[in-house]
């Protein structure tokens, strides 16, 4: 059992985890950072990015680009979709007590999920790799297929152009700004609920993307909503709400933890996150990286 | 026919829920005036300034700048039109540096204020260019809200009790600041309830009790008059 490349093997397999982890949370801790909402249907965006990715390809038909455009077709969908929601229905919720933010996320969760069932059904749907990551190398004795590889370097490359975009860009400043004291930066002449339509919509798009770019590595099963939305949560409370390489981190240490749990408990591999998320609340209750209210 | 004054407000009731602040509170700033808004705590001056700015819009009333009413626009496009806001707690965004705090509120290119000339007026930010904003000293923060405001390049600047909390030496030393943004031209509506802060300062002024205006006249003509201290200033 102990076997290295065995070893190698799950560390992988959670190091890609941990980068589809990374692409859902991160939109998550955004909007709850900037505009104090925790946004339950954020799985839910994940979810409609899988199954246009999957529409996209039908209409397509197979061909060397098709998976690329319809991932990203996918991924600016849901980028739009979530546009029209913080337009006409999400600004309501700001300031408001947090139950109704809870309830109104979790009812959009169950319209979009049944939406979703009547367009596509309940049959299990699948995307195969595109033609050019198709293959697969072997390194310490591992077969590592190419997609795998390119999931693996774009998270990162994700992580850090996103990390540009808040550091060094004016808009990175405005939201930052923003995060701290919205009406401030509205008196200094900038246009805040435009702001916030620009953070739910980068937000959305990462979410339609990550499930778009999901669809060759798992199968597209109503339900998969919910299941990344508790991942993506536990991610974000490990690594502290609205911290960013916090959830960086968080998503790194889910993967690991996940995949060598199930070595350990194999039938409840989800408890050893859950014992982590728990432990992480007893010692730091701000998260790894997060700062503790003041 | 004479031009209509950069500010005039007019008769201006605003709420904050069921509690009633202003009660038809009316004023006027011509341009390159300095004009104090006087009075003690919770008389209504931080609600004017909040109104006039859209932060609080007002129930009845208007607000005209140059003329045109303004009552009821979001804060982002007042401060566009030329209304630079300096709020009484400074509000500084505490984890962004002193430079992108500068940086954020950065508008009307080619206007007269640059990082730069804003380093010119306040040397001592220069110097804390790189910090976080929460680090600074009160009065430290003080300049950079002014700093930051400028930097949007205001016609009107207002300025709500920039005094308050801050060392005797430091609020000399903002009164000269302060002064010297007045004599380039800046049109300045100061709310204070440090009388002598402000009479160094003011053309003309405004005193403000329960939501409404009891005087108004020339500083001159209010410092001759002892009794309007007496009543409405008095601790």
């Amino acid at each position: 059992m102990l076997d290295p490349s065995f070893l190698f093997a799950q560390s992988l397999s959670g190091l890609t985890a941990a980068m589809f982890l990374f692409l859902i949370a991160s939109g998550l801790s955004l909007v709850f950072g900037v505009l104090r909402v925790l946004n339950f249907a954020h799985g839910t965006f994940y979810m409609l990015g899988a199954y246009s990715a999957y529409q996209i390809v039908l209409w397509i038909g197979p061909g060397p680009g098709t998976f690329w455009v319809a991932a990203l077709g996918a991924a600016l969908g849901i980028a739009v979709l979530g546009g029209l929601i913080e337009r006409l229905l999400f600004r309501h919720l700001y300031g408001k007590e947090e139950l109704y933010h809870l309830l109104f996320t979790y009812a959009l969760v169950l319209i979009l999920s049944d939406a979703a069932k009547i367009l596509w059904g309940t049959q299990q749907k699948s995307v195969s790799r595109p033609p050019g990551l198709a293959g697969a190398f072997t390194l310490f004795g591992v077969t590592v297929p190419y997609y795998n590889l390119f999931i693996l370097l774009l998270g990162p490359a994700i992580a850090l152009g996103f990390w540009f975009m808040l550091q060094r860009t004016r808009v990175g400043r405005f939201i930052r700004a923003a995060a701290l004291d919205r009406e401030t930066l509205g008196t200094l002449g900038v246009n805040v609920s435009g702001l916030y339509t620009g953070v739910f919509v980068l937000a959305s798009f990462l979410g339609g993307l990550g499930g778009a770019l999901v669809t060759p590595v798992r199968t597209i099963v109503p339900g998969m909503d919910t299941e990344i939305i508790v991942e993506a949560f536990v991610v974000v409370v490990i690594g502290g709400l609205g911290s960013f390489w916090g959830t960086f981190l968080g998503a790194l240490i889910y993967g690991q933890v996940l995949s060598f749990g199930i070595l350990l408990f194999p039938r409840f591999s989800i408890f050893s996150v859950f014992a982590l998320m728990a432990a992480v609340l007893i010692l730091r209750p701000w998260g790894l990286l997060g700062r503790p209210l003041k | 026919m004479t031009a209509p004054p950069l500010l005039a407000v007019e008769e201006i009731y605003t709420s904050y829920g069921l509690s009633q602040v202003l009660f038809g509170v009316s004023l006027e700033v011509a341009a390159g005036e300095c004009v104090c808004l006087l009075g003690r705590n919770g008389v209504g001056k931080t609600t004017t300034m909040r109104t006039i700015m859209g932060l609080t819009p007002p129930g009845r009333g208007r607000v005209r700048w140059k003329g045109q009413d303004i009552a009821g626009r979001p804060p982002h496009r007042i401060a566009r039109l030329g209304i630079g806001f300096v709020p009484e707690d400074r509000r500084i965004f505490a984890e962004l540096t002193v430079g992108e705090n500068l940086d954020v509120a950065r508008r009307g290119a080619g206007g007269r204020w640059t990082e730069d000339r804003v380093f010119e007026l306040f040397p001592k930010l220069r110097e804390l260019r790189d910090r976080q904003g929460g680090v600074l000293s009160g009065g430290e923060q003080q300049m950079l809200t002014i700093a930051r405001t400028l930097m949007g390049n205001p016609e009107l600047l207002l300025l709500d009790e920039p005094s308050e909390g801050l060392a005797p030496l430091v609020v000399h030393h903002l009164g000269e600041q302060i002064g010297r943004l007045k004599r380039e031209g800046l049109t300045i509506l100061l709310a204070e309830q440090n009388v002598d802060f402000s009479l160094a300062l003011a053309d003309r002024v405004y005193v403000v009790e329960k939501g409404r205006i009891r005087f108004q006249g020339t500083a001159r003509a209010f410092r001759e008059d002892e009794s309007i201290r007496q009543q409405y200033l008095a601790l």
